[in-house]
């Protein structure tokens, strides 16, 4: 098998995100949202978490990243719909094996914007913030890049998914940005879900976010802190078998919707979409 | 262009001597609107090819189902020896395509961006047709050498036309569209281009289909000029051969004894030998204008968009195959 094309993807989606970072934009939005979580971690570093005994800033840190990871969802969704709108796809279109490179890619620069910040929020939190993670075990370690593998695989084709659907990128930067925030608000990220509405509780774990909290909660707290969750019992098996569902939906769903996006690709097509930016502004 | 040995032409896929673009009876309907409405054309090796019409004619159109981007509703295409619809990766890494291209990549660099985007054609690369064309080499073939490590976003319009061009032709196409190539550059940038152009056709043996609105360019470019006018190809020549065809009366002014003349005729010869056989003071400042490209244009378009009863064209003598 020829595995140019996934290299060049690689390299394209590699050369992407150090093109986008190290613009002034690229490099102040990379610490703005990383700074905040960072914040609210140190403002309630020491706060013990009342019948668990585990501080408040232990507990907040899962969440932090599986909203992270959750945001991938956004951020490949609105690379794919902006780079529609000003010719990227039609460029990559018109090379050989363009489109497949170029999947790739979007899939690449995405992981390493999660990645990244992942570990901004992550390497300090465990070096200064936050105390007891379990940071020596092998356990902690497998399990959180299983979780973020998983995650990342759960949302990268659903944000491609989402990004070959709607038109307007700055749909996806508004609206992507209020419903992931309220989706992580009701998944149960910044506080226990079982607060909430019982037909609450029933949607947010058909989607993935939750199970994605529920899994990285299980790898950074101690056994007992499942009286916080829903049935007050740790349900990874659940958690990995709706997270590989979702993955699996939206692989096989993914390449349909981008092949007949791509399908209808064209110069007049790019045309009329500047035409319609250039009336907006 | 010379021909090349028997044995490249199984290789490479197809006739390098037929043509490169067979259209027959060319249509397309969007909804109950038929856009185009039968065309048909050749085009061969090494041919520079400038498609002429008015905004709405198809022209647009034509090209997308040429380049594969565009499914069509009736009849046989073939470019280079391939139904575009069913064009593989292969055939897709013979043909370049020049976007008019908006922000793409705006934060990329220039000379990255191209580097790139030219390893895509590494593995079609023959001892015949090296591809990709060196990055250097071709930024400073669009005169873009200075500019490698600069942001694409941050290039002027035209220096981000020449990048588009440059891509364009990092695969070293065989058969190279070009949409407008030159909207927006300054006369140098299109002396610049229009040379470029002729560098590709005469030396690479590129064949290159162009549209554009330039007349003047579409002169001093194509071999052949097609004429799209109400999704049918209404002329199908050279600039010169067009222009007999069609307007083909003749203007002729003159100066005598001070005095301006202007005539017009069919047949310039015999007029002028007349002219300047005729007793009296000498004849000055003779100038002998034939139809332009752009009377012919305008001709052309108005007959096929007005006054063509029952939408049926009426062929122009010797000009429409």
């Amino acid at each position: 098998m020829n595995l140019l094309p996934f290299r060049l993807g690689l390299r394209r989606g590699l050369t992407a995100f150090i093109t986008t970072t190290t613009t002034r934009e690229g490099m102040v939005q990379l610490v703005i949202f990383n700074a905040v979580p960072l914040a609210v971690l140190i403002l309630n570093r020491d706060e013990p978490l009342p019948g668990v005994g585990v501080a408040l800033s232990a507990s907040m840190l899962p969440g932090m990243l599986t909203l992270i990871t959750a945001f991938g969802v956004q951020v490949i969704a609105y690379y794919l719909s902006s780079e529609r709108e000003d010719g990227t796809l039609l460029r990559v279109k018109a090379m050989p094996n363009g489109m497949f490179a170029y999947v790739v890619g979007l899939a690449t620069v995405s992981s390493l914007d999660a990645l990244v910040s992942v570990l901004l929020v992550f390497v300090p939190a465990i070096l200064f913030i936050v105390p007891g993670v379990p940071i020596a075990t092998a356990g902690f370690w497998l399990g959180l890049l299983g979780f973020l593998l998983l995650g990342l695989l759960a949302c990268l084709p659903l944000g491609l998914l989402i990004g070959s659907v709607v038109r307007n990128p700055r749909t996806i930067g508004g609206v992507g940005f209020v419903g992931t925030m309220g989706l992580a608000f009701l998944s149960g990220l910044f506080f226990p879900a079982q607060a909430l509405w019982g037909w609450v509780q029933v949607v947010v774990q058909v989607l993935p976010l939750y199970w994605l909290g529920h899994g990285m909660r299980w790898v950074f707290l101690p056994t007992e802190a499942a009286a916080l969750e829903i049935g007050g019992v740790w349900r990874i098996w659940e958690a990995v078998g709706v997270l590989g569902l979702w993955a699996g939906v939206a692989l096989v769903l993914g390449p349909v919707l981008l092949r007949r996006m791509a399908r209808r690709e064209s110069g007049s097509a790019v045309e009329s979409r500047r035409q319609h930016v250039l009336q907006r502004t | 262009m010379t021909a090349a040995a028997p044995g490249l032409h199984v290789q490479d896929g197809f006739d390098a001597d037929g043509p490169v673009i067979e259209v027959r009876d060319l249509r397309m309907r969007y909804g109950t609107v038929d856009v185009l409405k039968g065309l048909n054309f050749e085009v061969r090796p090494g041919e520079v090819i400038t498609l002429l019409g008015p905004n709405g004619a198809g022209k647009s159109t034509t090209i997308e189902i040429l380049e594969g981007f565009r499914a069509r509703s009736a009849g046989e295409v073939s470019v280079l020896g391939v139904d575009p619809a069913h064009g593989d990766e292969r055939w897709r890494s013979d043909m370049g395509v020049v976007l008019q291209s908006w922000r793409d990549h705006a934060t990329w660099r220039v000379g990255k961006l191209l580097q790139h985007l030219g390893e895509f054609y590494a593995p079609y690369s023959t001892p015949s047709r090296r591809r990709p064309i060196d990055t250097g080499e071709l930024l400073a073939l669009v005169g873009l050498a200075d500019k490698a490590e600069q942001r694409v976003g941050t290039l002027s319009g035209g220096q981000r036309r020449r990048l588009d061009v440059a891509i364009g032709i990092v695969g070293r196409p065989r058969l190279l569209f070009l949409d407008e190539p030159t909207a927006g550059f300054d006369p140098q940038a299109r002396r610049e281009f229009h040379d470029l152009v002729h560098r590709l056709a005469d030396v690479d043996g590129t064949t290159i289909l162009l549209t554009t609105h330039d007349l003047a360019e579409a002169e001093k470019l194509a071999d052949r000029i097609l004429i799209l006018a109400a999704g049918r190809i209404v002329a199908d020549g050279s600039a010169d051969a067009l222009a007999r065809q069609v307007a083909g009366r003749t203007e002729i002014r003159w100066t005598r004894a001070g005095e301006r003349f202007v005539h017009s005729t069919d047949d310039a010869t015999p007029f002028v030998r007349d002219l300047l056989n005729e007793p009296g003071p000498a004849v000055t400042e003779l100038e002998v204008r034939r139809a332009s490209l752009e009377d012919t244009y305008m001709e052309m378009v108005r007959r096929y968009e007005h006054g063509v009863p029952g939408d049926e064209p009426v062929p122009f003598e010797g000009v429409v195959r």
